[in-house]
């Protein structure tokens, strides 16, 4: 049996720099040109199956907008296990707000935590603003990856998402990875509320 | 800001966040809004620093309490009845997929000066000193009563009309004695006040059907809470609103309630922006909180609830080293009119530090000493580390909001779970929406 493992990963970015549409083109292989924020799903969930045949199943949490006010709350970041900030090459102003969300993760989130910085839009390069020397030298000074992606052509997404799949530390059993595992059978350490009880009813026997 | 929305929510505390997740849900346009910065209203749970900025506004959290981030100190102590009503919506809006719950671990009673545990199994019963041998044999021909009891059954009656009979008669029927009443109806029923004994049983016997359902669910207490403090639940909803096309700003000040000349609502103004909706719904702060707005008073006090944020570095005494529990102090007790609850988690449910307890002594105000009111709670927690104390009016609508579309919650009380704020969400929903709150059990979606 190969292993399975389980991260969370979250999306970050301004609005309108394409963190929908890059989760879209990774998960469904799609991309839609007008296309609004998602609507009525928890999160999206893709496996990355890795040359040994690990497979990692990423549960990807969506911003459903609430970053555009500035009022993600902390329990978007809890148990993060990686996040992809995502930024428009063709608008400079982007890549400072992808500045601001790092700095917010790195004080929200797990200090473990693996952080992708992503360049998106590149099919638009002729329009482009943000150099990729520039974001390049930024990503190494904070220690994230850094990549440029086009959700509409699909160049680069599988392959960042890939990359942090190899960067996760793959050593903890996928229990232990509490955050990630919510809604798995099994790996919840708590109590499950959506398990009733055998013979529920008024007239539960009395324990005193 | 100048799009127009069906619904306006203000403030984003439990009822508003159940509120406007439903009406997400729902496909109304909601825009909901919260002048803090943080989620959660009164209902919040905050880390050091946020708990310093509302408490000792200027000072900096003290480094020997750890790390800022570990932190999510409850401002209201609440626990979730595993049976209860908000157990339910949980499960019906799907929200538990962002959750995590563990059990509290245990539930006692104050008598005669001392803590004994309320008993879980038949086991603990025998053992419980909490009642002499013959009044044992009492009890246990009452509880067999309750259990046994089919409304559509006679035989299973004993000459008792729940309906009609008081509580008192009930007990005076078992002769059962009134430590054993302030058990019964404190501990089991939780009732704060004995109010409920002159009053037909029903209400008391669904309470404690209740509670024994609850506590057989799973095992230790009737009660389950979320990891990372009640904070979470808002959080939970207020995402539930977003996925279903909900719009959030947060450290938004609200500068006005607008109104036409009929006084109905017209819409929201913050600063030189009023962005208009249909309805609006909100917490009473946002109207007043007491006072007079425009010569309006929309919300008036019914009462006071003091509650003291005690920070421990050892379990509470005599709870067996619980990592979490109630105590109930009946007011019998101590001679007061309202009960006493102590409510304390740990490290246990990611909500501190290791090695800290954060224990919430609450109750009704009585006197206009409200300090001295909870030193009996005090007393029992041990050497108390450090003290938050609040004193929380509890505010109630004057009116229904279906003429003027201002629909009002109710402050959080004083009761140690959430039934009265899933009741307040219903009757908000009913005048808001006029009809009753269905709830459809649908899974989220997981895109894959």
């Amino acid at each position: 049996m190969s292993k399975q493992f389980q991260f969370k990963l979250v999306l970050l970015g301004e609005s309108a720099v394409g963190k929908s549409s890059l989760v879209l083109r990774f998960v469904k292989d799609q991309f839609d040109d007008y296309r609004e924020s998602t609507i009525g799903a928890a999160f999206l969930t893709q496996t990355v199956t890795l040359e040994d045949q690990t497979t990692v199943k990423f549960e990807i949490w969506d911003t459903a907008g609430q970053e555009r006010y500035k009022s993600l709350a902390p329990m978007y970041y809890r148990n993060a296990n990686c996040a992809v900030v995502v930024y428009d090459i063709t608008q400079s102003a982007s890549l400072e707000k992808a500045r601001n969300w790092i700095r917010e993760l790195q004080r929200q989130a797990d200090p473990s935590i693996v952080i992708a910085l992503c360049g998106n839009k590149s099919d638009l390069s002729a329009r482009r603003q943000v150099s990729e020397e520039e974001a390049k030298k930024y990503a190494e000074e904070e220690g994230l990856m850094w990549a440029e992606t086009s959700a509409k052509t699909g160049e680069g997404v599988s392959e960042i998402f890939t990359a942090i799949a190899k960067k996760l530390p793959l050593t903890a059993p996928p229990s232990a990875r509490s955050g990630a595992a919510r809604g798995t059978t099994g790996a919840r350490s708590g109590v499950d509320l959506n398990k009733q009880p055998a013979g529920q009813n008024a007239n539960e026997p009395c324990n005193c | 800001m100048d799009e127009e929305y069906d619904v306006i929510v203000l403030g984003t505390g439990l009822t508003e966040c159940i509120l406007s997740g439903l009406l997400s849900k729902e496909g109304k346009k909601v825009l909901h809004m919260d002048r803090n910065d943080y989620y959660g209203g009164e209902s919040a749970s905050l880390n050091l620093t946020q708990l310093y900025r509302k408490f000792r506004p200027g000072q900096e959290p003290p480094a020997e309490l750890g790390r800022d981030r570990d932190y999510a100190v409850d401002l209201v102590p609440k626990f979730i009845i595993a049976s209860g009503e908000l157990t339910q919506i949980l499960v019906h809006t799907d929200v538990t997929r962002y959750l995590e719950f563990k059990q509290i671990a245990g539930s006692f009673v104050y008598r005669d000066g001392k803590i004994s545990k309320v008993p879980s199994t038949e086991m603990e019963a025998v053992r419980s000193p909490l009642m002499g041998i013959f009044e044992k044999r009492r009890a246990k021909k009452f509880f067999e009563f309750l259990q046994g009891w089919k409304d559509e059954d006679p035989t299973t009656h004993q000459g008792i009309n729940l309906d009609r009979d008081s509580m008192k008669t009930v007990y005076e029927k078992f002769g059962l004695e009134p430590g054993t009443q302030d058990f019964i109806g404190h501990a089991m029923a939780l009732y704060l006040d004995d109010d409920y004994i002159t009053k037909p049983a029903r209400p008391t016997y669904n309470r404690i059907v209740l509670y024994t359902s609850s506590m057989a669910r799973y095992g230790k207490s009737p009660y389950i809470y979320p990891l990372y403090g009640l904070g979470e639940l808002p959080q939970s909803f207020a995402r539930l609103s977003a996925i279903y096309g909900g719009t959030y700003m947060l450290d938004k000040p609200i500068d006005e309630i607008v109104t036409d000349e009929q006084g109905k609502f017209v819409g929201v103004r913050s600063g030189s922006e009023t962005v208009k909706a249909k309805q609006v719904i909100g917490d009473p702060s946002y109207f007043g909180a007491g006072k007079q707005v425009e010569g309006k008073l929309r919300v008036v006090e019914e009462s006071k609830v003091i509650r003291a944020i005690c920070v421990l570095k050892h379990p509470i005494p005599e709870t067996e080293d619980s990592d979490s529990c109630q105590i109930i102090i009946p007011q019998n007790q101590v001679g007061r009119r309202n009960d006493i609850y102590i409510a304390m988690v740990s490290s246990t449910h990611n909500v501190c530090a290791k090695g800290i307890h954060i224990a919430i002594v609450s109750t009704i105000v009585e006197t206009d000493k409200p300090e001295l009111e909870i030193l009996p709670g005090l007393k029992l927690l041990g050497q108390i580390h450090d003290k938050f104390v609040s004193i929380s009016p509890v505010y109630t609508p004057t009116a229904p909001g279906v003429d003027d579309n201002i629909f009002i919650t109710q402050s959080y009380d004083a009761t140690s779970h959430f039934e009265t704020v899933v009741e307040d969400v219903q009757d908000v929903w009913k005048r808001v929406t006029g009809s009753d709150l269905v709830l459809k059990k649908q899974e989220l979606e997981v895109q894959e």
